[in-house]
């Protein structure tokens, strides 16, 4: 017995020893293996008596199952310290910084932006958007509005002309979006509900004008549209656009040749902290004009004014974006500093929905 | 519009404080834009009087003035004014005050070794007027210590209105008064109706003459005041000239300044003794001439209407009057002049000439053609109370015309278009205090628009009348009813891909820009452009003349700017119009991008992971390959072509077409001649996409994406490498290999190029990846072997080129 059992501490000192899967291998076949101290052990118990082999086989199969275990315990420990080892030796400095995604360095223009922020709101009151072309003949810019020849209104639009034609005719640059109203009113049968976006032309350039800038023009032609409701679309523009829960807004009196009744608009704002805030303090700002559409325009445009009436209204979109985003200076909307762009840009998949927020 | 608080109320009984003033004024269409008051920036300077004036130890021109404030002992100023003396009384600056005209605040100095406490102020100094010949002098019994401002009647507040252009009743103070009385901020008081009877027949004739063409003209009344004293016009006068920024001149011509503005009816004074026989009003002649009194000399010409006596042209008639004929200090007998004249030729005429006056500012926009001679009875009611003499007889050449312009007036209008129900007596009210007269009864009455509102055109402008003097604000916000169904799309397919091209660009890692629509005429004809019939007559300056033919220009100098602010690694890109006529149809939507130094996809410059290299021709084409793909265009069957516009390099640019003439997009490296041409440094990519180039998407049809079609059999791949020429363009190899087995061949990919070494010279090699995608069933060696075969022969064809072996 005694024999088995200096053995058995021999074998159970060689396994705890292994310090890698190959000696511990070794170790295997030392014991287990075909020529191995346990196998040749268990050759013997052929020769023995049946009292011998009583007690020495239970003996001799209690070892090899004790030193299999162990063997199999020592792997694990090995593998273990082994992965242990090499994770150590794998390891990275994840500090290390990336190069930013191009889907999060690309920018919107906030130009865009706002117009897309306008399609929503103005979608959800039922208006479609028009468009119509940056060039613009006299009569649709001026003539078809109500700008009679050679009135002093004309003078207020800073127009820039193209050369005089042969036949006389001189095209120009439109100076307000109002065009597009002639020519959706003249080409749509009524109930109109439009906006039209896009770029107009002055020649006038200091901070806060610059020779080309985006208006929006709003239209409604049906056959009961009034001025109550004018004010009810302006204020719930002004909210939504805004995201403010309540508004003062002060209509008053003006003129333009192209509505009668006219107003301006001004929305409650507060300039006390150096910039402006919508929506609160006792300052006006003024942010648009508007007005019934006038008979004679109307009339132009083939329809009885006795019949058909409706609203128009026009705004700065350049000048709202910096109303609501706080761009100090209009010329830096069309000067293309990409520092710029990054400051006041917005994400790509941020598209200004009502049911998500229009800037949240 | 300008006037002070104490001018209206010539004209206005009223309690109401300025603030309420102010309010209503906007409130009623007659917005303030601003209220001043002098005396706010003149509180600190007080009247002084010098005691005594020594010439100055170390200078010629200066004196050493003591001074009595009124308070204290005298102090000590050094002063270089010629009239400074004793005994003067003016106006003193101490230390600490803020002189306006100079822009500096005082502190106590050393003039040439002398102290000086203050400073004895000029006009000029005080923004009071531009006299700077020497120091304000003042009256003697002037009181010492008051403050100057509340002496001088300086102390009111003056309020400028920004008028509206079809308000010409408002360019004088008494319409502005009648405005706020029918809104309910007071009484109007009567204006005198005094006719004054002359004494002797106006003794210089006037005639219009315009033959048989149109009258420029239409009614001119004259009078003569004989025997008249001129000179300085009184305080009260001169104080109301120079509040609303006006230089008095002399009393006769300070009148007819004061009747502009006061009433909106601008006259003309001639010295009598000045005018050679009759007055004739007429079409200049060209050749003519008129020295005008604005110090500026016009060339008359038949588009121009002029008063001419025996001795030529004397005043530009109703713009600006003559220097030969003016009136001076030296006048003692006077021709005023009341006409109306023809509101579009005044306007042409000051347009033409560049002349803007008080007087074309009125007549451009519409004088009351009923207060011509009114207004002339009160001209003279001024020179004789100012100026003595004796008046002559009126008389008129031409026929006031008649103004009648009655609205036929359903009272439901209001309620139509502005939306609010208001009683017959309030709707009543607010028309005939602005002068309007009402007749008949029932729904509809007849209104009758007063001489002073040309611009009541028809029931609108009544309905405007109305609202704006009971209050805008009593018109109750009305939700616009919803149209009925759940809104459709609202966008056209433009504006759609416009959105998705520039959503698409931007999660490239590109920055919107908006740069001008008009460029430099250089730029464009570099870029395709040019034609006269787009370039601006009157452009703001010379690098915005002419519509741009491409957006490339503008991102090309935005790329450069940033360059030259330390930002060279840029992507920029504009959606917008170019031009390529000047019809609505020459106008086009595309999107442009440029890339600059190495902004690629994955980014730019430098990194511990590997440096960006240039920006290259495939940056640009996936590019636009990505901004097409968003917008619906079949990218897969697009063919690639290389005949690029000039501005690209031309071997590495290229075009996407859909078929041979439908140009999609054009991508590639900037030319560098053209580069060069513009001051610009590359690297520099780009691609233009026309956007609306892409057909229509098809009707309406179903939503659906049919089935899936994906097969369970495994797919095969199997490698090909070919020999072809050089000039072989890949598109061709992967066309033909595509082509071998369309049902069977599912993908080809060009995995490799090598030319060089075991390649002959002329020649490269190009290795695909052929996949195989069975659908009944399994390949066996013999299938796949017959479909390699068939690749091989169709590349083989196809190229010239052979398999390598």
């Amino acid at each position: 017995m005694s024999n088995l059992d200096t053995l058995e501490s021999e074998l159970l000192t060689a396994i705890d020893g292994a310090n890698d899967e190959a000696t511990l291998e070794d170790v295997r076949v030392h014991a287990l293996g075909k020529k191995g101290k346990i196998s040749e052990q268990m050759k013997t118990l052929g020769k023995m008596t049946p009292d011998e082999r009583q007690v020495m086989g239970p003996a001799l199969n209690g070892l090899k199952a004790k030193i299999t275990d162990a063997i199999s315990a020592r792997k694990d420990v090995l593998a273990e310290a082994a992965l242990e080892t090499r994770l150590a030796s794998e390891k990275v400095d994840v500090s290390l910084p990336l190069r930013p995604a191009a889907a999060e360095t690309g920018r919107i223009h906030p130009v865009s932006q706002v117009i897309d922020e306008l399609t929503a709101i103005f979608a959800d009151m039922g208006f479609s958007i028009a468009e119509g072309p940056d060039i613009e003949t006299d009569e649709l810019n001026f003539t078809a509005l109500n700008f009679p020849v050679g009135h002093p209104a004309r003078e207020m639009h800073d127009t820039f002309f193209f050369n005089e034609k042969t036949d006389g005719d001189r095209l120009l640059l439109r100076t307000h979006t109002s065009p597009v109203q002639i020519r959706t009113m003249r080409t749509q049968e009524p109930p109109i509900r439009v906006i039209i976006p896009g770029r107009t032309y002055r020649c006038d350039s200091d901070q806060t004008h610059t020779p080309m800038f985006h208006q929006v023009e709003g239209l409604v032609i049906d056959k009961g549209s009034h001025f109550g409701h004018l004010k009810w679309v302006l204020r719930e523009f002004c909210k939504s656009f805004f995201e403010v829960d309540d508004i003062k807004m002060r209509f008053r009196p003006s003129f333009f040749p192209f509505t009668e009744p006219s107003m301006e608009v001004d929305i409650q704002c507060d300039r006390s902290g150096g910039e402006v805030k919508i929506g609160q303090g006792e300052d006006w700002l003024e942010i648009l004009g508007c007005g019934m559409v006038h008979p004679n325009v109307i009339r132009n445009c083939g329809l009885d004014p006795d019949v058909y009436q409706g609203f128009a209204w026009g705004m700065g979109i350049d000048r709202i974006a910096m109303l609501k985003y706080g761009m100090p200076d209009l010329r830096a909307f069309f000067d293309a500093d990409v520092r710029w762009i990054q400051h006041y840009g917005f994400r790509p998949l941020d598209l200004p929905t009502l049911f998500g927020g229009l800037s949240s | 519009m300008k006037f002070t608080l104490s001018w209206l109320k010539d004209h206005l009984d009223t309690d109401a404080s300025l603030e309420e003033i102010v309010e209503r004024l906007t409130m009623i269409g007659l917005e303030v834009e601003e209220v001043t008051n002098r005396a706010d920036r003149l509180k600190p300077f007080r009247i002084a009087r010098v005691l005594e004036a020594e010439q100055h130890p170390n200078a010629d021109r200066l004196r050493v003035l003591k001074v009595d404030t009124g308070e204290g002992d005298p102090i000590q100023i050094v002063c270089g004014a010629p009239n400074a003396r004793a005994g003067l009384v003016g106006v003193l600056g101490k230390p600490g005050d803020y002189i306006p005209g100079l822009d500096v605040t005082l502190s106590v100095g050393k003039i040439r070794d002398v102290e000086s406490f203050g400073m004895m102020c000029s006009e000029r100094e005080l923004e009071l007027s531009d006299e700077h010949t020497g120091i304000i002098d003042l009256a003697e019994d002037a009181p010492v210590g008051m403050s100057y401002a509340e002496w001088a009647g300086l102390d009111e507040p003056v309020i400028e209105i920004g008028l509206t252009p079809n308000r010409p009743d408002c360019t004088g103070v008494y319409g502005i008064a009648r405005d706020l009385a029918a809104a309910g901020l007071g009484k109007l008081k009567e204006r005198s109706r005094e006719q004054i009877r002359g004494t002797y027949a106006c003794p210089v004739d006037i005639s219009l003459d315009f033959g048989d063409t149109k009258a420029m003209c239409k009614a001119f009344g004259l009078r003569m005041v004989k025997g008249v004293k001129n000179g300085p016009s009184p305080k009260w006068l001169q104080d109301r000239l120079t509040a609303i920024g006006l230089r008095p001149i002399n009393a006769l011509v300070d009148m007819t300044n004061y009747i502009t503005f006061d009433q909106g009816r601008p006259l003309h004074v001639f010295d009598a003794d000045k005018v050679h026989g009759n007055l004739t009003v007429r079409r200049g002649r060209t050749g003519e001439k008129i020295d005008g009194l604005n110090g500026k000399s016009y060339d008359v010409d038949d588009t121009i209407c002029v008063i001419a006596d025996d001795n030529g042209v004397e005043s530009l008639g109703g713009i600006l009057g003559g220097e030969p004929s003016g009136c001076t200090e030296d006048t003692v007998n006077v021709l005023i002049e009341s006409a109306l004249w023809d509101e579009d030729d005044i306007a042409a005429t000051g347009r033409k000439l560049g002349v803007n006056t008080d007087a074309r500012y009125r007549f451009e926009r519409g004088v009351d053609p009923d207060y011509m001679m009114p207004g002339l009875e009160y001209a003279t009611r001024m020179v004789m109370d100012l100026c003595g003499g004796e008046p002559s007889e009126t008389i008129q050449a031409g026929a006031v015309p008649d103004s009648t312009n009655i609205v036929e007036f359903p009272y439901s209008e209001v309620k139509r278009l502005a939306g609010v129900e208001f009683s017959l007596a309030e709707i009543n009210l607010a028309l005939k205090s602005l002068g309007f007269w009402i007749s008949g009864s029932g729904d509809t009455v007849k209104v009758a628009a007063p001489s002073w509102r040309p611009d009541i055109e028809g029931k609108a402008d009544l309905v405007e009348e109305v609202v704006r003097i009971i209050g805008l604000e009593r018109v109750p916000f009305t939700p616009l009813p919803r149209t009925g169904t759940v809104n459709q799309k609202v966008l056209t397919t433009s504006q759609i891909r416009r959105n998705k091209a520039r959503r698409a660009l931007a999660t490239r890692g590109f920055n919107e820009a908006v740069t001008w629509s008009f460029i430099s005429a250089e730029q464009a004809d570099l870029f395709g452009g040019g034609a006269s019939e787009l370039a601006l007559a009157n452009p703001i300056s010379p690098e915005m003349s002419d519509m741009r033919p491409s957006l490339l220009p503008g991102l090309l100098a935005a790329a450069q700017r940033n360059a030259d602010r330390g930002f060279g690694d840029v992507a920029l890109f504009e959606v917008g119009q170019i031009f390529l006529d000047d019809t609505p149809e020459g106008q086009k939507m595309v999107a442009t991008g440029v890339r600059r130094g190495t902004a690629k996809l994955q980014g730019a410059g430098r990194h511990w992971s590997g440096a960006a290299s240039n920006v290259d021709v495939f940056d640009a084409k996936a590019d636009a390959e990505a901004a097409l793909a968003a917008i619906g265009a079949p990218v897969d069957r697009l063919q690639i072509y290389t005949d690029a516009p000039d501005s690209f390099h031309p071997g590495r640019s290229g075009c996407l077409k859909l078929g041979p003439k439908n140009t999609l997009a054009v991508f590639g490296e900037i030319h560098p001649r053209l580069l060069q041409k513009l001051d610009i440094e590359g690297p520099l990519v780009a691609f233009e996409i026309y956007l609306e180039a892409l057909p229509q998407p098809k009707g309406k049809g179903g939503r659906s994406k049919g089935a899936m079609n994906a097969s369970d059999l495994m797919p095969v791949r199997r490698d090909f490498a070919f020999l072809v020429g050089k000039e072989v363009v890949a598109e061709t190899l992967l066309k033909a290999a595509r082509g071998a087995e369309k049902n069977l061949i599912s993908n080809v990919t060009l995995f490799d190029i090598y030319e060089g070494q075991g390649v002959p010279e002329d020649q490269k090699s190009v290795a695909i990846d052929v996949m195989l995608q069975p659908r009944q069933k399994t390949l066996t060696d013999e299938d796949i072997d017959a479909v390699a075969k068939k690749i091989i022969a169709n590349v083989e064809k196809a190229t010239g080129g052979t398999l390598r072996g």
